[in-house]
C-alpha cells in the first residue's frame, strides 16, 4: 500500500515540487497551505508521515507541529520539518515543538525521499 | 507536470510575493507596526529564496538571503524600521524585482546597484546585530552573521547513502561499538529505534544485543516510556561521522556513545550474546509508520505481550502488523474523505486559468448576443402581435444573456493595483534621480477593470507619472520656498463612475506653466501669436501633436515622446484624458476608460444608407438643427450655433466618402461629441435608429485598418455595421492645421 504524506506549505511553487517528488516516488500527497488547513485536514488524511515548511501565515510550522501532536492519534506520527531556516536555533524550536527531522531547503528531491524512508518503516 | 511548468509557476508566484513584499514595505513606511505586516514581508522574501534555491538560481538566492537577513533583524526588533531602513528595503524590493525577472527571460540587472544594495542591507543587519562572539556563550541564539552566498553559514549532516561511500575510514572496515539508550522524548517526537537500527544495519555488518534490564513488572509499566537500550557491534567501512549521522534527527533525544574498537580486541569483551538483526521482519510493516511507540490502547496491549522479548526485530514488526491492519482500514475510509476535504478546501480560492481560454468564452458569448439578436429580430418580423410564447421566451433568453455576458466579462475584470504598485517603483526611481522627495499616494487600487485595459494602461501611466515627477513637483527647496511641504505628494486614484473607470494623476507641485506653453506652441507654429486662448485650452496644448518642451528634454521624460503618444493611447483603448491645473497649487490629470474592450454602448445611425455605430461614451448629446443656427464660416465650413456658442459641423457622410457633397444638416441630426483637449464637434448623421450595445469586432483582425472606423459589429439583422472613430473623425475634419480651431474655439 502507498504511503499517504501530507505536506504543508504556503508556496505554490513548493507544494507543487512535493507533489511531483513524492508522486514519482510512490507516496500518496495531500497538501495544506497552511497550520490551520493542515490541521483541518490531517484527520481525513490520515498521513503516515507529515512534511512541513516553518514560516507560513495564520499558523506557522512550529504551532502546527504543536497541533499534531497534541492530537491523540498523529502525536507519534513522524514530522519532518521542511526549511531554509537551517540556523540551529530554528531546528531547536522545530524539536522542541515535537518535529521528528528536518529537510534543509534548497530543496532536493533526493534528500527528500531519503528523509521520509529514515523515518517510517 | 514538469520542472518547467512548476517553474513558471514559481515566477508567477514571484510576482505576487513581490507585490506583497512592496505593499508591506509601503505600509510599513506609512507607520504600520503589525508584526503579521512585518513577517508577511519575511515571508514573501523567504519564499522567492526557497523557490529560487530549489532552481539553483544563485544569484537570486543570494540577494534574497541578504534581504531576509535583514529583515529578520527588523522581524526581532533587532532593528526599527525607519524611513531610512525602509528606503533602502525599497531599493532592495525593486533589486529581487530585476533580479527576478532576469532569472525569467534575462532582463536587465543594474549589478553595481545591486552590490551597493547588499553592502547597505549587511550594514542595516550588522549594524544592529551583535556580532556572534559576543554570545559565544550562547551560540543558539546568536545570529548568523550575514554570509551572501551560502544559507547562514549551517551545513547540514550529509545522509544520503551516496555520500556513505566518499567514506574516509579505512576500506577494510572497522569496527564501532556503539551504545544507544532512547529517551522517552525520541519517541514522542516521532521518531523510532527500530528505523534507526534498520539504517544503521545498512551501512556495515552489525549484530545487536537488546539491554532490557531496566523494564519493570507488567502492571508498572508505562506504555510510553523508553525501557530499551542496545549496544550495537558495527564493522564498517564508514567513519564515526557518518554512523552519527544515521541519528541526527534522534541525537537530542537519545544517550548515544560511538567507540572505535581496537581490531584485537572485539568479541570477548562482548558480556551479552549477539542477536542477529532481523531486518526482513521489519519490512512487513512497511504500511504502517506507527511502528513506534504505542499511540493507542491496542498497541500498548502489543508492548506489553511482548515484554518478554529480547528482540527488538520481533516486537516491533509484532506491533507493526497490528498498527498495519488499523491503518489499513482507517486510512481506506480517510481516503475518499480526504479527498473531498481536500476539493472543500479548494473552494472558494482562484483557480488559473489561460487567457486563452476566457478569450475564446467571451468571443463566444458575443457570437451568443449577436446570434441572440438576430433570433428576436426575425421573431419580431414574423410575429406581429407580440404576444406568443415564443417572444416571450426570447425576452427571457435576452436577459440570460445578458447575464452571461456580465459573468464573462467579469472573469477578465481584475484589480488595477498591480499597475498601481509598479508606478510606486517608478515615482521612486525618478524622485531619487532628480533629487526630488515624493510620496505617492494610491486609492482604489481595487477598482476592477477588463485585463486588456489594465495592460495597456501601464505604459502610459508610466510616462505620465515620470512627468509630474519630474515637471510636476518642485524641488524640495523650492517648495520650501514656497511654503509648501518639501516632500511632494502624488495621488494616483481609481474608481467606477457610470459604466468607467476614472484614474486621477494628482500632484501637488508647482501646476503648468501656462506662460511656457503658450510661447512653446506659438514657437512651434501649433497656435497664433495673438490667438486669445482660455487657460483650459493652453493647458491642453500639452497634448497636442508637436508640442514638445524641448528645452526641458531630461533623461527621465524626455524620451521623446510626449503628452500627445499618452493621449493616443489612452484613445486608442476608447478613453479620454483631460488636465485641470492650478498655478502653486498643481495639476490633475483625468483618465476616463471603459471597463471593457468587448463590448460597447453604441448609438445606431444611418449615414447616406450605411449603418454606423457611434460609441455613447462620445456623445454629449444630440440635436435637430434648425436652419436658422446653421452658419456658414470660410469656403465651406460650416458652424453650429448651440446655446449662444459657435460649434464647427462636421459632415460625417462627407469625411468618410460615403458622398461627394455635404448633406443639408436641417435634414439630418447633429451629434455634439466632445473631442479631445476640449474642444465640441457637431457631427452630422441622417438619422438615429436606436441605441444598443454591441459586440466589438475588429476590424484589423478581420480585413484591415480604415480610417475613421474603430471596429466593426454584427447587428441583429446580420449586417456588419462600423463603428465610428470619432477622434479620428474630428482629426481628420480639422485637416492639417490646428490653428483656425483653436482660435474658433476661443470665439466660442
Amino acid at each position: 500500500m502507498k504511503k499517504k504524506v501530507l505536506t504543508v506549505d504556503d508556496s505554490r511553487t513548493i507544494r507543487n515540487m512535493l507533489l511531483v517528488t513524492l508522486n514519482n516516488a510512490g507516496f500518496e500527497t495531500v497538501q495544506a497551505e497552511d497550520g490551520v488547513e493542515g490541521l483541518e485536514v490531517l484527520e481525513d488524511a490520515n498521513p503516515d508521515v507529515i512534511v512541513t515548511d516553518i514560516n507560513m501565515p495564520r499558523l506557522d510550522g512550529f504551532g502546527f507541529i504543536e497541533g499534531v501532536r497534541r492530537n491523540e492519534k498523529y502525536r507519534a506520527v513522524p514530522i519532518l520539518v521542511l526549511t531554509t531556516e537551517s540556523d540551529a536555533d530554528k531546528k531547536n524550536r522545530a524539536r522542541q515543538a515535537g518535529a521528528t527531522g528536518w529537510i534543509v531547503k534548497p530543496f532536493d528531491p533526493a534528500k527528500l525521499i531519503d528523509a521520509i524512508e529514515r523515518v517510517t518503516a | 507536470m514538469d520542472m518547467n511548468e512548476i517553474k513558471e509557476i514559481f515566477f508567477q508566484e514571484c510576482e505576487e510575493q513581490l507585490a506583497e513584499l512592496e505593499s508591506g514595505l509601503l505600509k510599513l513606511n506609512d507607520g504600520d507596526r503589525d508584526p503579521e505586516t512585518v513577517n508577511a514581508v519575511f515571508r514573501a522574501v523567504h519564499s522567492i529564496k526557497g523557490g529560487a534555491g530549489a532552481f539553483g538560481l544563485d544569484d537570486l538566492v543570494a540577494f534574497a538571503h541578504v534581504f531576509e537577513t535583514t529583515l529578520d533583524c527588523v522581524r526581532s526588533n533587532r532593528l526599527e524600521p525607519t524611513q531610512d531602513v525602509l528606503k533602502v528595503m525599497l531599493k532592495s524590493a525593486d533589486v529581487l524585482a530585476d533580479l527576478t525577472n532576469a532569472a525569467r527571460d534575462g532582463g536587465y540587472v543594474d549589478e553595481a546597484r545591486s552590490r551597493s544594495l547588499v553592502k547597505e542591507l549587511e550594514a542595516l543587519a550588522n549594524g544592529e546585530v551583535p556580532a556572534p562572539a559576543a554570545k559565544a556563550s550562547d551560540p543558539v541564539l546568536a545570529p548568523a552573521a550575514p554570509a551572501p552566498t551560502d544559507d547562514g553559514g549551517f551545513q547540514p549532516i550529509p545522509f544520503s547513502f551516496d555520500s556513505f561511500d566518499e567514506g574516509e575510514a579505512a576500506e577494510d572496515g572497522q569496527t564501532y561499538e556503539i551504545s544507544f539508550r532512547p529517551r522517552r522524548e525520541l519517541y514522542t517526537k516521532g521518531n523510532e529505534a527500530a528505523l534507526l537500527l534498520r539504517d544503521l544495519s545498512r551501512i556495515g555488518e552489525m549484530s545487536i544485543n537488546c539491554d532490557a534490564g531496566s523494564l519493570p513488572e507488567f502492571d508498572k509499566m508505562d506504555p510510553e516510556e523508553a525501557y530499551f537500550g542496545w549496544t550495537i557491534q558495527l564493522t564498517t567501512a564508514k567513519s564515526e561521522d557518518d554512523i552519527r549521522a544515521v541519528f541526527e534527527f534522534a541525537e537530542w533525544d537519545c544517550d548515544l556513545e560511538i567507540k572505535a574498537q581496537e581490531a584485537s580486541a572485539t568479541d570477548d569483551e562482548l558480556p551479552m550474546i549477539p542477536v542477529p538483526f532481523d531486518l526482513a521482519a521489519l519490512d512487513e510493516g512497511d504500511a504502517a509508520s506507527e511502528a513506534a511507540p504505542p499511540a493507542n490502547a491496542a498497541a500498548s496491549e502489543v508492548v506489553a505481550a511482548a515484554e518478554t522479548a529480547t528482540s527488538v526485530s520481533k516486537m516491533a514488526a509484532a506491533a507493526a502488523r497490528v498498527e498495519k491492519k488499523e491503518a489499513a482500514a482507517a486510512s481506506a475510509s480517510a481516503t475518499a474523505a480526504a479527498q473531498n476535504a481536500a476539493a472543500a478546501a479548494a473552494a472558494g480560492q482562484t483557480i488559473r486559468v489561460d487567457l486563452d481560454r476566457v478569450d475564446r468564452l467571451i468571443n463566444l458569448v458575443g457570437e451568443l448576443v449577436i446570434n441572440q439578436a438576430m433570433l428576436s429580430q426575425s421573431v419580431i418580423e414574423n410575429d406581429t402581435t407580440g404576444t406568443s410564447s415564443i417572444n416571450m421566451g426570447l425576452e427571457e433568453l435576452q436577459q440570460l444573456t445578458r447575464e452571461i455576458q456580465d459573468s464573462v466579462m467579469a472573469i477578465r475584470a481584475q484589480p488595477v493595483k498591480p499597475v498601481f504598485q509598479r508606478m510606486s517603483r517608478i515615482v521612486r526611481e525618478v524622485a531619487d534621480m532628480v533629487g526630488k522627495s515624493i510620496r505617492l499616494v494610491t486609492e482604489g487600487e481595487n477598482t476592477e477593470v477588463d485585463k486588456t485595459v489594465i495592460d495597456k494602461l501601464a505604459e502610459p501611466l508610466t510616462h505620465m507619472i515620470r512627468n509630474a515627477v519630474d515637471h510636476g513637483i518642485e524641488t524640495p527647496e523650492k517648495r520650501e520656498a514656497a511654503g509648501k511641504d518639501p516632500e511632494g505628494t502624488i495621488k494616483l486614484t481609481a474608481k467606477h463612475r457610470s459604466g468607467r473607470i476614472v484614474i486621477e494623476l494628482v500632484d501637488d507641485g508647482a501646476g503648468i506653466n501656462r506662460e511656457r506653453v503658450r510661447q512653446k506652441a506659438i514657437d512651434n507654429d501649433l497656435i497664433a501669436a495673438d490667438a486669445n486662448l482660455t487657460d483650459e485650452e493652453i493647458d491642453n496644448l500639452i497634448f497636442a501633436p508637436g508640442f514638445s518642451t524641448a528645452d526641458k528634454i531630461s533623461d527621465i521624460s524626455g524620451r521623446g515622446v510626449g503628452m500627445d503618444v499618452v493621449k493616443r493611447s489612452i484613445q486608442a483603448l476608447g478613453g479620454r484624458i483631460s488636465i485641470s491645473s492650478r498655478p502653486g497649487h498643481g495639476s490633475t490629470f483625468t483618465m476616463s476608460l471603459p471597463l471593457t474592450l468587448a463590448v460597447l454602448d453604441g448609438m445606431v445611425v444611418t449615414v447616406a444608407g450605411q449603418t454606423l455605430v457611434v460609441p455613447l461614451t462620445a456623445i454629449v448629446e444630440t440635436l435637430q438643427p434648425e436652419a436658422s443656427s446653421i452658419h456658414s464660416f470660410g469656403a465651406n465650413q460650416r458652424l453650429i450655433s448651440i446655446r449662444n456658442s459657435f460649434c464647427p459641423l462636421v459632415d460625417v457622410g462627407r469625411i468618410l466618402n460615403f458622398r461627394s457633397s455635404q448633406a443639408n444638416p436641417v435634414e439630418g441630426v447633429a451629434l455634439l461629441v466632445e473631442s479631445e483637449g476640449g474642444g465640441q464637434r457637431a457631427l452630422m448623421v441622417d438619422a438615429i435608429q436606436g441605441q444598443r450595445q454591441v459586440v466589438i469586432k475588429s476590424l484589423e483582425a478581420n480585413y484591415t485598418h480604415v480610417p475613421g472606423i474603430a471596429a466593426a459589429t454584427i447587428l441583429g439583422d446580420g449586417r456588419v455595421a462600423l463603428i465610428l472613430d470619432v477622434d479620428a473623425v474630428v482629426a481628420a475634419s480639422r485637416g492639417q492645421s490646428l490653428k483656425p480651431e483653436m482660435s474658433l474655439a476661443a470665439t466660442g
